[in-house]
Formats: structure tokens, C-alpha cells, sequence
């Protein structure tokens, strides 16, 4: 009897071995394993074994049985991996096909630097204010030590809606909003559309973006201006960004400078953009005026502050290389996409 | 201002190269625009005399001459000038010459005949017309005794460079508003000396201490101010047996380096005092000062005067007159009249020197006009104290040129004495400010180099300083020569504070991502408008969009009349811009304000509502209404805003009256959305549908609500339903839903519309809604009998107020 498990142990893993496919495996496993399969019949068949022989055939069979089975099993699954493969042979597809995204779409060159800046400053502690657009002509210029006859307020220059109500024409209006509104320490950016009564062109615009910048606290330097200026410029044009201070003059600072930046686009060697200078110039700035302070309710003897301000459109325009400002206000898509 | 380094030397050495003049000049405040080499580009270009001209042998228009050219050497030259006679003494350009644009002159033959050289035209020589108002433009230069040029026969082969004084350089300041005293050699002359460190030379040092008798009247002249406001000082000295003839050479370098025209010995010397000092001067025939009374007073309304440049000049009370006892003379600090010009028979001259207020000059200049080297300097605030200097420099002059006999005295009226200001010097204050570490002697050092006295710790300006106010404003003369380079860069030692954006600012920024991600373009617009485009998207009347709309009272053009409303028509535009470029499927957002000036705020003197609005403005085949209707509801969600109702608008003239909603936050409108109305797209000639939305940012800031919490996930399993009815094509499907949620006992979880159809069975004005609903409560699972009774209170009610017939 062993001898015959044996036997048809060695036919069946001979068969497992032949079959050529899953059908074939089958029918092995039928013919061995099933109902009426030549295993299951000495299985049935025991009753007449006599009772030595009765565990020892028995386990035999099983072991036997459990053999096959694994054989059978692994077989099957040599024959899907291999049909699997096969299916996902005919599923081949072109990779180089165009994709089906949603495609993407751009915030505004101008709004892309401000953003910047934003960020910039947010992370040296600073807020965003906003002020009115539609300014009260005090805040603009009054207040900013900028009195009456100052050739600023030229209706050539500026946009009145009433004598006293007007266009902004600088950022600076926010920080007298900010300076009576507020307790030292003030620390603020404020971006924002400025109006100017300038004709379209090139170079242009009678709208255009500024950002301005205030610090009032106790014992606040110029040279903490220039070092905050010289922060901000590494980061928003290069680390090995220079800044230079010259001596200048508004009516809302004291002392004054204009601050220009080594070329961010050759590097300091001179190019078409700095005119072959190696310098761009890049913001007006200064110590806020004792005058402005006084106006806006903060004590001059008790704080001091800077305050910059700067063209978004410029930095934009030198940036991105881009040689004509009406493209910024033109919003025609096929610029708009490439930022 | 120009200033040329040949001038600029008469007041401190200059040691260093022009270059590197300029940047330590533009690095202590008195910034370089450009250095010109004037005549630089001319090369071997030198003075001849015309010998001989005879005609050519091969032309009719050219001629062949000799020219004498110095050290008896005589060229041949062959020209097509016609102005140029035998005897005339013209520059000529030999052999080898450069001329201005690279031009090379060589020896060569013109129709066969040798020509060794050129005669130089003014343009040639790259010279300015205007300045040589004697040359004809397509002629040769003609060299006369003119303009200075003396003794010229003596002068052959010399350097044409010397001879027009084009050997000079010449830089060009931007000097700032505050600074007046540098529009002039002197200032500019104190901030080279006290930039290089050189000692000022002081040239003009005696007009400090000239005495000059004050009169009441000189050869019968008498002065009188009646608006003191506008006239701090006026002087007057009187030349006598004038003398008009040419100046000398020497000035006339000078006039012409610094940009200004010689004309004659009176006129030159009053401009060269005005470059000198910068004190403008004005010169006139005392003859023609009707009762030899000058009186300064306001114009006359609609008074009128001819200026020198014989233009015809409307006054107005506003504005400022030097008056004879009939009519006016000058206007003061702009321009002088002809009536009283320095003719060449001139006997007896008053020059004036005089401190008007800057303001009124400048609106003055402006209002007529006429903006002058005078009036550009006087815009700035002149130093009463420099007038006395510049009146008795005009009399050195002409004694100096023979021009004339000075007569003693002058009559100076001075009713508003320049203030002094004295500042105490607070050292360390100074140094806290700029963060810097001064002694105290380097500062005094630094002050004392600009000529401000310091005494028991008190610094006085000089006169000539009256920008110098206050600390700072020394603090600033400190650091000036202390060196802005020189300063450090420190970083903010002070509180800390936390800085960010606020909510509002957060919400833009988050629509605005979510917007580019979706795949929209931000634009940037203006925030003018002008009503025409308003008409132009179908706003007319009474339209609050008209009639709260703020006015520019000096608008750029008919275009920019009034500030936006609405931002409708500025989107409208940018899309017409991108159909016009045949751009398909354009997708566009703009972040911008409206402005409206609500209850007449503008005429209390109030300002009018500013709001951020999202404006959004799409063309594009594969989106419609609905797609417009997600991309709205997802801002609001990204926004955090929950409770809202979306309800259709009908009145609203911009949009399609049909396909247009608002949603609304109660009874508040917080964005409107739609298709444009047709009308308005072919305004614009779009030929397809424009979906349009305005989200008020402000309001959504204003409900928005950031209280997220979690809720439980519900155990227990849900019960669904499915509902179809017909119903009256203009019943609403949103109506449907209000009416299945309100009698739904609280149990209904969410109800989904899943299908609206419409068929020729169920008839004309009918359509088949589906609903899928979905019942579900927290707390247990919800019994048959339960779902049943809600559905069949649903049911009811959907038959009672909408008429709705159920199919089963």
C-alpha cells in the first residue's frame, strides 16, 4: 500500500509539473485530489485496512495530500503571474501622451512681489497695513510735512476729487493712519496702488504699486534702516545682494538717503538694465521726520523710526525682464502665463 | 545745474579726477547726473581763414578754396557750402580730424580736385543751433568778432575747442528742493571744498563786507512792497552811462558751460550773477519805469503783460508784479517784461535783486506757463541776506567790464527779516539716531566745514542754510561727512512684536491660490473708469453705479473721469483685450477695490466706501453657469464661509436676467454671479457667453467664521429613499429641497438631487426632479415607520405648495 501512495505521489507531482495551464492543473488536481481522485479513494478504501495499518497509511495520505496540494497551489500561481503578466503586456501605453491636468493659472507679476515681500517682512515681525485709496489730502501730504505749496500737491501731479480729498500718490498716507492709530511699537508694510497723474508709456503709468515701510519705537538708528534694508534686499534679490545708502531728500524724513542695490541682474558688473552703473537704485528712506511724529501724536523726543518706500513695478519689471510696463496692465494671457 | 570744473576751481582745488569728483560728490548728497567732456570728440579741428574761393572745373555746385590755416600753411579745400565769402574765418577740420559721431576727415579728391580738410558747420562740430543764433543751420560756421570772438585774424591754426570754449567739463547736478544755495558755482563750490576737504577758497568774500548806503530813492527811483506776504526783500542799484557791447570771453565761457546764451554786457552779467551766487537778477532800462516808482504788488485780475519772449501773459490777483505807476513790469520771479527790455541804446539800468515767497512763484510760474531759471530757483525759498551779495556783485561786474558807472547807495527793502536758527547740539542724540559713534570734534569738525557756527554748544546755519532747522536736520549735515557709507547696518534692538496678516488679508490670500490653482489668471487693472464704460456694460440713470460713483476733478483723459463702481467693465475690457489676441479660453481674476462714494460722503467731506472685491471673468467653451456657480461656492468654502443662500437675481442690467444669482448673508448681498448679458458681450465684440462674478471680499471677511469642531462619525446605519415628481418647469429645484429639509422631523441626513429630465410625455412646461434622500440620526438606528411618516409629510407638502405629482 505505501509503495502505491508513493507511486502515485511520484505521478502526480510529474503531472503538476506537465500541466500546461490552469485547466490542465485542474484536471490533475481532479484526478488525484478530487471526489473520486486516487487519493480520496484509499482515503475511503481505509476501512478495510487493518488497524496497525490504519494511521500509518493515513498519515501518509495526508501528508501526501497536503504535498500536492501546495505543489497544485504553487503551480496556480505561477500560472496567473504569468497570465497577469501577458494582460498587463497588451496594456502597454504612450507615456509621452498629453496629460489631462487642470492647467495652472498665475498671480499677477506685481502681485508675485509683493507677495514676496510680504513674506519678507512678516518674517522680521512685521504687519500689513492698508489704508484708503481715496485719501484725505492731510494724511497724504499735510501730515507728512508736505504743507500746501509743496510742489507735490501740483494738480499736475496729483489727482484731486475734492481740494481736500484725493488720489493717494504715495503709500506714506498709511503711515499717518497708522501713526494715530496705533502705540509704538509699530512695525508695518503697506502695498498698495498709488495715482500719479503720468501719461501711459514705457515707463509710466498713472497707477502704479509702492511699498511703504514704517518702524517707530524707542531708540530706533538709521543704521538699523540700512541693516534692515540690506536683510530685506538679500532676500528678495540674492544674498550676494549690496545695498548703498546716498544722501537725499523728501519732506518726510530726516536724514534722508536713497538706496540703491548692486545689479541684481549682472551682478555689479554693468548692464543694460543698470545702465552700465553696477547700481540700481532702489528706494527712498530715512529717519521720520520729528515734524511727522509730532503730527501724528508721537512724541520725537521720547521715539524715533524709519520709513522706506519703494516701486513694486520697477522691481517687477527689472526682475522678470520685462521692457515695457503697459504689458503689466494689458492682462493679456500669454504674458500673464509665464509668471 | 550745470557747473564746469574750470569755474568750480575758483572756489577749492580739486585733486582728484572728474570721475571720481563726481562720486564723492553724489556720495555727500549732491548727486551727479552726467559729466560732460564738452567737445571732447573733436580732434585737430582748427581756425582758418578763407583766401581764395574760385569754381570747380567739373561742377557747378562746388567750389575750390585756399585756406590759411596758421604757421603758413595754406589748404586746399573743396566745399558745396554757398554762405562763405573770401575773408571769412571758419573752422576747419584737417586731415586726420575726428568730429563729433565718429566722423574722420580725410585728404581726398571731389570731382577730380584735391580737398585736404572741411569747414565745419555748427551741426558738425555737434554743437547746438540755438546757442549761435547768428550761424545759418546747412552753412559753414561763420567766426566774427561776435559772441566774444576778438582778434581772430591772430588766432589762425589755433584749437576751434579753445576758441568756442567747448575745452570744458562740465558736470550736472540733481540738487534737491531742499538745497537752493546749491543751484548756484558758490554752493556747489562749498560742498566740493568741504567734500574733498579742501579749504574753501571764498572768492566772494568781500560782498560780505560791503556797506552800501540804504536810500529812499536813487536818480529819482522809489521802491514800495505792498504784499510783504509774498516780497521778503527787494533791492535796487542803478548803472549809469551804460554801455551795451558784448561781454567778455571769459564770461561768455562761463555763461555757455553752464547752458545760458550770451547776449549782452547787462543781461550776461545778471545771469552770470544768478549761476554765481544763485540770487536771480533782473535788469531793466529805468526809463521805462513810468514815474520812476516801482511798486510790488498782487496782479490785477485779467491783467495783462508781454513777457520778454513776446508772449502775451493773463494775470490774476493770485500772482505777483514788479509795477511802474501804470502797468506791470515783470513778473515777479518768473520773467520780466518787454516794456522794460535792455535795448542797445540803454542809458541808465536798474538791476533788482530780489526774495519773492517760493510758493507763490511757483503756482505762478506754473499758471502762465513759464517755468524759468529763475523762477525754478526761487520755487525753493531763497536767503533774503544772499540778495544784498548778489546786487553788489552785479555793480562789481559792471565796473569790472566797464559797462557802465555805478551810482552810490540803493534802495533795499527789506520788511521781513530772514529768520536765525539756533539748534542746541545734543551729541549723543545725534549719534542714537543715525547709530553711529561721533566724538563730539568730528562733529564739530564736520560743522564747521559748512560754515555753521557753533557756540556754547548752540549751532547757527549760515545764512545761506535755511533748510537746517532742527537736530535732524544737522544730524543729516553729521552724517553727510561722517559718510553714508559709512554707517552701519544694524538690526532692530526694541520689542518684539508678532507681525502677520490679518483675516481679511488671509482669505485673499487663500481664494486668490485657490484661484491660480483652478487655473486662473490674476490680472492688474486701474481703478479708473469713466461713465462711458458703464454705459458701455448697460449702467445708465439713476444706477447707483452712476450715481455714486467719485469724480476726478483733473481727470488723465475722458477715459479716467471717475473711480470704478463696479469692476465689470474693466473685467469686460481685459477680456476683450485677450479675444481680440484670439486667445482661447481665457480665465481671469482680479483682486481690486470699488469705490463709491455712499450718502454724498465726498460733499461732507468724508471719503467714500472702499471695498475689496473679487472680480471673476471667464470665456470658454467647456464651462458654463454651473461651473461658475462651484468655482463660487468653493471661494466661499475656502474663504470658511457656511451659511449662505444663493437666490436669483433678475434686475441686475450687467448680467443675462435669466442666468444670474445672488448669494446672499441674510438680507446682505455678498456676491453677485452670472452670464453677462448678452447685450453688454457684444458691447465688448465677444461672440460667446462671459461668465461673470463679483464676490465682496470685505463681507465675506466680515461673516466668515474659522470654528471648526469635530462631529462624531455616526455608527448607525443610514436609511435612503429615493423621490421623483413632476413638477411646473419654473418650480425651482432649490425650492424642492427647502421643502423636503423643512419636513423632514430632523432626521434627514442629506438629499441629493440625482436627476431632472423633461420629455414630450410629461409635456411642455413639465420636468421629472429626482431627489435621493438619506435619513439619519446620532443616536440610534431609525425605524421604518419613522422614515415612512417623514416621507409621506414630504410628500404632502410637496403636492400642497408646489403642486408637485408624485411617480411611483
Amino acid at each position: 500500500m505505501q509503495e502505491k501512495i508513493s507511486q502515485i505521489r511520484q505521478k502526480a507531482l510529474e503531472e503538476i509539473q506537465g500541466a500546461s495551464d490552469l485547466a490542465k492543473l485542474n484536471d490533475v488536481r481532479i484526478k488525484y485530489l478530487g471526489k473520486k481522485g486516487e487519493l480520496t479513494v484509499i482515503l475511503r478504501g481505509m476501512g478495510s485496512l487493518s488497524p496497525e495499518e490504519r494511521p500509518v497509511v493515513g498519515s501518509l495520505v495526508n501528508k501526501v495530500r497536503d504535498e500536492l496540494e501546495n505543489k497544485i497551489q504553487e503551480a496556480e500561481k505561477a500560472f496567473e503571474a504569468k497570465a497577469i503578466e501577458e494582460k498587463l503586456l497588451n496594456e502597454n501605453i504612450d507615456v509621452t501622451m498629453p496629460s489631462k491636468k487642470i492647467s495652472l493659472g498665475s498671480n499677477h507679476p506685481i502681485t508675485q512681489i509683493i507677495n514676496n515681500v510680504k513674506d519678507i517682512f512678516i518674517g522680521m515681525g512685521y504687519e500689513i497695513a492698508d489704508g484708503p485709496e481715496v485719501e484725505l489730502a492731510t494724511y497724504n501730504f499735510d501730515k507728512l510735512n508736505t504743507p500746501p505749496d509743496h510742489p507735490a500737491r501740483d494738480v499736475q501731479d496729483t489727482f484731486y476729487v475734492t481740494d481736500d480729498i484725493i488720489l493717494r500718490s504715495q503709500t506714506s498716507s498709511v503711515q499717518a493712519r497708522v501713526m494715530e492709530m496705533q502705540k509704538p511699537p509699530i512695525k508695518i508694510i503697506c502695498p498698495g496702488a498709488v495715482y500719479r497723474s503720468d501719461s501711459v508709456d514705457a515707463t509710466h503709468s498713472p497707477v502704479f504699486h509702492q511699498i511703504e515701510g514704517l518702524v517707530i519705537d524707542k531708540n530706533i538708528s538709521m543704521a538699523d534702516l540700512k541693516g534692515t534694508l540690506d536683510m530685506f534686499a538679500k532676500k528678495c534679490l540674492g544674498e550676494k545682494t549690496q545695498i548703498r545708502f546716498r544722501p537725499h531728500h523728501f519732506p518726510f524724513t530726516e536724514p534722508s538717503a536713497e538706496a540703491d542695490v548692486s545689479c541684481f541682474v549682472c551682478g555689479g558688473k554693468g548692464c543694460r538694465v543698470c545702465k552700465g552703473e553696477g547700481w540700481i537704485e532702489l528706494l527712498g528712506c530715512g529717519m521720520v521726520h520729528p515734524n511727522v511724529l509730532k503730527n501724528c501724536g508721537i512724541d520725537p523726543e521720547e521715539y524715533s523710526g524709519f520709513a522706506f518706500g519703494f516701486g513694486v513695478e520697477r522691481i517687477a519689471m527689472a526682475k522678470f525682464g520685462i521692457d515695457d510696463m503697459r504689458l503689466l496692465y494689458e492682462n493679456d494671457v500669454r504674458f500673464l502665463k509665464q509668471f | 545745474m550745470k557747473a564746469s570744473i574750470e569755474w568750480l576751481k575758483e572756489y577749492a582745488d580739486i585733486n582728484v579726477d572728474v570721475k571720481e569728483l563726481g562720486n564723492i560728490l553724489t556720495m555727500t548728497g549732491s548727486k551727479v547726473e552726467t559729466i560732460e567732456e564738452q567737445g571732447g570728440d573733436i580732434q585737430n579741428v582748427v581756425v582758418g581763414k578763407i583766401l581764395k574761393i574760385k569754381p570747380h572745373i567739373n561742377s557747378d555746385h562746388l567750389v575750390v578754396t585756399k585756406v590759411d590755416v596758421g604757421n603758413g600753411e595754406i589748404l586746399q579745400i573743396v566745399t558745396g557750402a554757398d554762405n562763405i565769402r573770401e575773408g571769412d574765418i571758419v573752422p576747419i577740420a584737417k586731415d586726420g580730424s575726428k568730429l563729433p559721431g565718429g566722423v574722420e576727415i580725410k585728404t581726398g579728391k571731389l570731382r577730380g580736385i584735391d580737398s585736404c580738410g572741411m569747414m565745419c558747420s555748427v551741426g558738425e562740430l555737434g554743437l547746438d543751433i540755438n546757442s549761435y543764433p547768428n550761424q545759418i543751420e546747412n552753412g559753414i560756421m561763420i567766426l566774427s568778432d561776435e559772441n566774444a570772438l576778438k582778434d581772430l585774424d591772430k588766432k589762425l591754426g589755433e584749437d576751434i575747442k579753445e576758441i568756442l570754449g567747448l575745452n570744458q567739463t562740465v558736470i550736472d547736478f540733481e540738487i534737491t528742493p531742499n538745497r537752493p544755495d546749491c543751484l548756484s558755482i558758490e554752493g556747489l563750490g562749498r560742498e566740493v571744498a568741504a567734500s574733498l576737504d579742501e579749504t574753501f577758497k571764498n572768492p566772494r568774500k568781500n560782498l560780505d563786507e560791503t556797506k552800501v548806503e540804504n536810500k529812499d530813492n536813487i536818480e529819482g527811483l522809489k521802491v514800495d512792497i505792498t504784499a510783504p506776504d509774498l516780497c521778503y526783500r527787494y533791492i535796487a542799484r542803478v548803472v549809469k552811462n551804460v554801455k551795451i557791447a558784448p561781454s567778455p570771453e571769459w564770461m561768455v565761457k562761463r555763461l555757455n558751460a553752464c547752458g545760458v546764451r550770451a547776449i549782452n554786457n547787462i543781461v550776461d552779467i545778471t545771469n552770470y550773477v544768478m549761476l554765481e551766487l544763485g540770487q536771480p537778477m533782473h535788469a531793466f532800462d529805468i526809463n521805462s519805469i513810468e514815474g520812476k516808482h516801482i511798486t510790488v504788488r498782487r496782479a490785477n485780475k485779467n491783467e495783462k503783460i508781454i513777457t520778454l519772449d513776446d508772449q502775451e501773459r493773463t494775470l490774476d490777483e493770485n500772482m505777483l508784479v514788479i509795477a511802474d505807476n501804470k502797468k506791470p513790469v515783470a513778473i515777479a520771479g518768473v520773467m520780466g517784461g518787454q516794456n522794460s527790455e535792455i535795448e542797445n541804446d540803454t542809458q541808465t539800468v536798474v538791476f533788482e535783486s530780489a526774495v519773492f515767497y517760493g510758493g507763490s512763484v511757483r503756482k505762478t510760474a506754473k499758471a502762465v506757463g513759464l517755468r524759468t531759471e529763475a523762477s525754478s530757483r526761487y520755487e525753493k525759498g531763497l536767503s533774503p541776506e544772499n540778495a544784498f551779495r548778489a546786487v553788489n556783485r552785479a555793480i562789481e561786474l559792471v565796473e569790472l567790464l566797464g559797462a557802465g558807472e555805478a551810482v552810490d547807495g540803493m534802495v533795499d527793502v527789506y520788511p521781513t527779516k530772514q529768520k536765525v536758527n539756533n539748534i542746541p547740539l545734543q551729541v549723543e542724540k545725534i549719534n542714537n539716531l543715525l547709530g553711529i559713534n561721533a566724538s563730539k570734534e568730528e562733529m564739530l569738525e564736520i560743522l564747521k566745514k559748512l560754515d555753521m557756527k557753533v557756540e556754547n554748544d548752540i549751532v547757527t546755519p549760515p545764512y545761506f542754510r535755511e533748510d537746517v532747522e532742527q537736530l535732524a536736520d544737522v544730524a543729516e549735515e553729521v552724517l553727510r561727512f561722517y559718510g553714508y557709507d559709512k554707517l552701519g547696518m544694524t538690526l532692530i534692538n526694541a520689542e518684539t512684536t508678532l507681525g502677520g496678516k490679518n483675516k481679511e488679508q488671509n482669505i485673499q490670500d487663500n481664494v486668490s491660490n485657490y484661484l491660480v490653482n483652478l487655473g486662473l489668471s490674476e490680472i492688474c487693472t486701474y481703478g479708473f473708469l469713466s461713465e462711458k464704460d458703464l454705459e458701455k456694460c448697460n449702467i445708465y440713470g439713476n444706477n447707483p453705479y452712476l450715481t455714486e460713483a467719485v469724480h476726478i476733478q483733473n481727470p488723465l483723459s475722458e477715459d479716467y473721469t471717475i473711480m470704478k463702481t463696479t469692476s465689470v467693465p474693466t473685467m469686460m475690457q481685459m477680456l476683450e483685450n485677450n479675444n481680440n489676441y484670439k486667445n482661447k479660453a481665457v480665465k481671469l481674476f482680479d483682486l481690486s477695490r470699488t469705490y463709491q462714494n455712499k450718502n454724498s460722503a465726498i460733499e461732507k467731506g468724508e471719503l467714500p466706501l472702499e471695498s475689496n472685491v473679487l472680480t471673476i471673468g471667464m470665456y470658454s467653451e467647456k464651462e458654463d453657469f454651473y461651473t461658475l456657480k462651484g468655482l463660487v461656492e468653493n471661494v466661499l468654502q475656502v474663504a470658511q464661509l457656511s451659511r449662505y443662500d444663493i437666490r436669483k437675481e433678475t434686475n441686475n442690467k450687467m448680467y443675462h436676467p435669466g442666468r444670474c444669482a445672488n448669494v446672499n448673508v441674510g438680507a446682505d448681498v455678498i456676491a453677485t454671479f452670472g452670464e453677462a448679458n448678452p447685450l453688454i458681450t457684444k458691447n465688448y465684440g465677444i461672440s460667446q457667453r462671459i461668465l461673470l462674478a463679483e464676490i465682496n471680499l470685505d463681507k465675506i471677511t466680515k461673516y466668515a467664521r474659522n470654528n471648526k469642531k469635530y462631529m462624531p462619525i455616526i455608527k448607525f446605519p443610514a436609511v435612503e429613499r429615493d423621490i421623483s415628481m413632476v413638477v411646473d418647469e419654473n418650480v425651482e429645484v432649490g425650492e424642492i429641497k427647502k421643502v423636503i429639509q423643512k419636513k423632514s422631523k430632523k432626521i434627514l441626513e442629506e438629499a441629493t438631487l440625482f436627476d431632472v429630465y423633461r420629455n414630450e410625455k410629461l409635456g411642455n412646461s413639465k420636468k421629472s426632479v429626482a431627489y435621493s434622500l438619506k435619513f439619519r440620526v446620532p443616536d440610534r438606528t431609525l425605524k421604518d415607520e419613522e422614515v415612512n411618516m417623514a416621507m409621506s409629510e414630504i410628500i404632502d407638502e410637496l403636492e400642497k405648495t408646489l403642486g408637485a405629482e408624485l411617480r411611483k
